[in-house]
């Protein structure tokens, strides 16, 4: 059995599953808007793939990470911009 | 950090997997792709157990080819012989005697009045959490816009426990059909596959039907659902909606690459016009993963040294053109799609310019100048297609970085290319 993983969105913990992305997690928890425009507009993941930049979140720090691309990796800090 | 290679690939889907496979027995290969796994799009996958078995004896051979594969990574440029990338463990510039650019394809989105609302995405964006790990069992799902992946993406909601209210396929029932007795068999089979199961499940396929607006209410989202005349209003969790696929050619175009309606241009040895860079996959036209299989092993063997002689593509290049052709016509856009865009529709999502503010502009490079579409994150990769559908303009020049980059991987860079242009 793999470890089981545990991530922080915002402060609140999630399981996860190895393999998983960060934003295959968010997604799974019904959480549609990972962040907000630039006018303040929410806005939620769009392509999957790594091309719109709509998923991005600060992971451990590092602003701008792409969800779509990230694989968990356990206690990992995702902060959105929700 | 610089580094020597024989080979980059740029891509990790089958045309890269077989390029650089292909070019691996004698060179050192290294191949980069901005997605943490191999297996590009089509062949994505969290276990090995989920795929096919031509996938999985592609990446089996992978495994074996002494491949360097690096994930994670953006590149940032490409030029004769270089590649700059940048990844969250850091950047670098890779000198390689033979590039090969896989980058596939991307999907083609058209705004819609709601389009942004956290909860509508892409049709292959759907595809690609769920074989990422998303959880949709219990979702109300509706899939819209154009294209052979619409049924697939469907069935594979309806497996994972979703509930799919319905399809919404713009294009008319009569073209699908023609679509479907079409001369290339094997994408064909895959829908047609997805028909039966989602006929066997009840699921209904509007054609001739489109998504006019959507909007949200108490958590959920409401579409919008036209045809002929008639509005029929849904309510549901995730509306998925994408208008058939996008060759990513920015890096090629980076590079000076000559790129034709919207593909960069090879020949039958997958060269492009500059010397020393190759290109393979659905860059070079929309045609689906064996056309895509044939042209990265055909690219492979160049990479290696060896003249492409094993295979014969000129009838495979026939049937995939024939492929692109008939997608091109059963799924051409109506009209009315083009005029959903209300003046607040947002045209390019990264920097929210709206469509009123595009009204006064003539062409993409204006746009860009005057309102700042397509100069957010994704460089114009969304809306430059959405813009050319709409408006007739051509997609603007990419400048670099291709992709968001630090400035201290600019600086690295920049320094890089100097001393090399200094030193040549």
């Amino acid at each position: 059995m793999a470890e089981p993983i545990v991530i922080l969105v915002d402060g609140v913990p999630y399981e996860a599953e190895p393999g998983q992305t960060v934003a295959a997690v968010l997604l799974s928890q019904r959480r549609w808007q990972f962040g907000c425009s630039p006018a303040g507009r929410p806005r939620g993941p769009l392509c999957g793939m790594g091309t719109c930049f709509e998923c991005a979140v600060a992971i451990d720090g590092i602003p701008n990470v792409r969800a779509c691309l990230e694989p968990v990796r356990n206690g990992m800090q995702v902060v959105t911009g929700a | 950090m610089r580094e020597r290679a024989d080979v980059v690939v740029i891509g990790a889907g089958p045309a890269g997997i077989a390029a650089a496979c292909g070019a691996a027995p004698v060179r050192r290969v290294v191949m980069l792709d901005g997605a943490p796994g191999t297996g590009g799009q089509i062949w994505r996958h969290r276990t090995r157990a989920t795929l096919g078995r031509t996938a999985r004896r592609w990446l089996a051979r992978l495994d074996r080819s002494g491949v360097e594969f690096r994930g994670g990574v953006s590149v940032t440029e490409v030029g004769r012989g270089r590649i700059g990338w940048t990844s969250r463990r850091g950047h670098g510039v890779i000198d390689a005697e033979t590039i090969v650019l896989a980058t596939g394809a991307r999907e083609h989105y058209l705004p819609f009045p709601g389009w942004t609302l956290p909860g509508v995405m892409g049709v292959g964006g759907l595809q690609a959490f769920i074989k990422n790990g998303m959880s949709v069992s219990g979702l109300r799902i509706v899939l819209a816009g154009s294209g052979p992946l619409l049924l697939p993406v469907a069935a594979a909601c309806v497996e994972a426990g979703a509930e799919v209210v319905c399809i919404v396929e713009q294009a008319p029932a009569r073209q699908l059909v023609r679509f479907g007795a079409g001369l290339w068999r094997h994408p064909w089979k895959i829908v047609e596959a997805a028909r039966y199961r989602l006929q066997s499940l009840n699921v209904p396929l509007y054609t001739g039907s489109w998504v006019q607006q959507v909007t949200s209410s108490a958590g959920q989202l409401v579409v919008e659902r036209a045809a002929s005349g008639d509005v029929e209003r849904i309510r549901c969790d995730i509306l998925a909606a994408g208008f058939g696929l996008v060759p990513n050619t920015e890096l090629a175009q980076l590079a000076g690459c000559a790129v034709e309606d919207g593909r960069v241009r090879v020949n039958e040895r997958q060269e492009t016009s500059v010397p020393g860079i190759l290109a393979a996959g659905e860059t070079t036209g929309i045609a689906g993963a064996d056309a895509a299989l044939v042209e990265g092993r055909i690219a492979g063997s160049m990479a290696a040294g060896r003249a492409a002689s094993e295979e014969l593509p000129l009838a495979r290049r026939a049937g995939q053109q024939q492929f692109a052709a008939a997608l091109q016509r059963d799924f051409a856009l109506r009209r009315e799609l083009l005029s959903l865009a209300s003046p607040e529709t947002i045209i390019c999502r990264c920097e929210d310019v709206r469509r009123s503010a595009l009204d006064a502009s003539w062409d993409a490079r204006h746009a860009k100048l005057m309102t700042r579409a397509g100069m957010g994150p994704c460089q114009g990769r969304v809306c430059a297609p959405a813009m050319a559908a709409l408006f007739g303009w051509d997609f603007p020049a990419v400048r670099l970085p291709a992709l968001p980059a630090s400035v201290a991987a600019l600086c690295d860079h920049c320094a890089t290319i100097t001393h090399v242009e200094a030193g040549a």
